[in-house]
C-alpha cells in the first residue's frame, strides 16, 4: 500500500466513524433516547441527524391521519399506518415546531406498523411521517392549521 | 397507583394496544405565570413495551408530545398474551405495567 492510498482509506475509515453516531437511532439497538436529534431546530438537519441523509421518498404508501384543522393545538392527533413492509421505525416530524423531531417508534418484527399519539403544535405547519423500510425513507405529509397554539402558558 | 391505563384486544392475530399515561410532559419552554421563570423540562423520554418477555416497540418521545399522553401501536399476538408498558422521563422518573391481553 502506498502512501497516497493510506491517507484515502485512513480518511474513509475516519468518515464512516464520523457517520456512526447519527446511524445508531435507525438500527435495530435500544440506543439510549437520541438527545442530539430532538435538540435539532431545522427540519432538515433533523432529518439528517435520524437518518444520516435527507434522501426521502413521498410515498402513497404511509397512511398520515391527522385534522386539518386542529382547534386546540396542545392536543392534535396523529396516527401513522403504512403498507410497507419490513418497516423499522416510524417518526413524525413537526416542521414549525421549536424541535421538529417530535416522537419515533423504533418497531420490532412483532410490531404492526400502525402507530399513534397525541402532539402539542406551537403554529400551523406540515406534519411528516416518515418510515423506514430497509435503506430507503418513505414519507407522506399533512398540512394541520392551528387556531389555538399549544405551547402558550 | 399506576400512571399507566392500558387496553388491549386481539383479533385475528393483531393486538390492539391502547394506553394513557398520566404525566405533566413539561416543555421547558412555558413560564410561570406569576414568577415568570421558566418551568422546568419533565417529560417522557422513552416508552417500551414487551409481550410475554419480547420486546415488541421502543418509543422515543420529545417535549412536543401532549400532557397525559396517548398510545395506541399493534402487533402480532395471542389472547392472554402478558403485555408489559414502561416509561422513563427526563428526570429519572419510571413506571411500568403488565396486563393480559383480551
Amino acid at each position: 500500500m502506498n502512501r497516497r492510498n493510506f491517507i484515502k482509506n485512513s480518511m474513509l475509515f475516519a468518515g464512516t466513524l464520523a457517520a456512526v453516531p447519527s446511524v445508531i437511532f435507525t438500527n435495530k439497538a435500544y440506543a439510549a433516547w437520541p438527545k442530539k436529534s430532538f435538540d435539532i431546530k431545522d427540519l432538515k438537519d433533523s432529518i439528517n441527524s435520524v437518518y444520516g441523509h435527507n434522501n426521502l421518498e413521498e410515498s402513497s404508501k404511509v397512511k398520515l391521519k391527522a385534522p386539518s384543522i386542529a382547534e386546540n393545538g396542545a392536543i392534535v392527533p396523529i396516527n401513522v399506518s403504512t403498507t410497507i413492509d419490513n418497516v423499522e421505525s416510524i417518526m413524525i416530524f413537526v416542521e414549525n415546531n421549536p424541535q421538529p423531531l417530535s416522537s419515533g417508534y423504533q418497531l420490532t418484527e412483532l410490531a404492526e406498523p400502525a402507530i399513534g399519539t397525541r402532539l402539542k403544535m406551537g403554529k400551523t405547519s406540515n406534519v411528516m411521517a416518515a418510515v423506514k423500510s430497509g435503506n430507503k425513507v418513505f414519507t407522506s405529509t399533512k398540512e394541520v392549521k392551528v387556531t389555538i397554539g399549544g405551547c402558550g402558558g | 397507583m399506576s400512571t399507566i391505563k392500558m387496553r388491549s384486544k386481539e383479533s385475528n392475530g393483531v393486538v390492539t394496544v391502547k394506553a394513557l399515561i398520566k404525566h405533566p410532559m413539561e416543555t421547558g419552554q412555558r413560564k410561570n405565570k406569576k414568577t415568570g421563570d421558566l418551568i422546568p423540562a419533565h417529560y417522557i423520554q422513552e416508552v417500551h413495551s414487551k409481550a410475554n418477555g419480547k420486546d415488541v416497540i421502543t418509543i422515543y418521545w420529545g417535549p412536543a408530545v401532549s400532557k397525559n399522553p396517548y398510545l395506541t401501536f399493534k402487533y402480532k399476538g395471542n389472547k392472554g398474551d402478558n403485555l408489559e408498558i414502561s416509561w422513563v422521563d427526563n428526570q429519572g422518573n419510571k413506571d411500568s405495567k403488565t396486563g393480559k391481553v383480551k
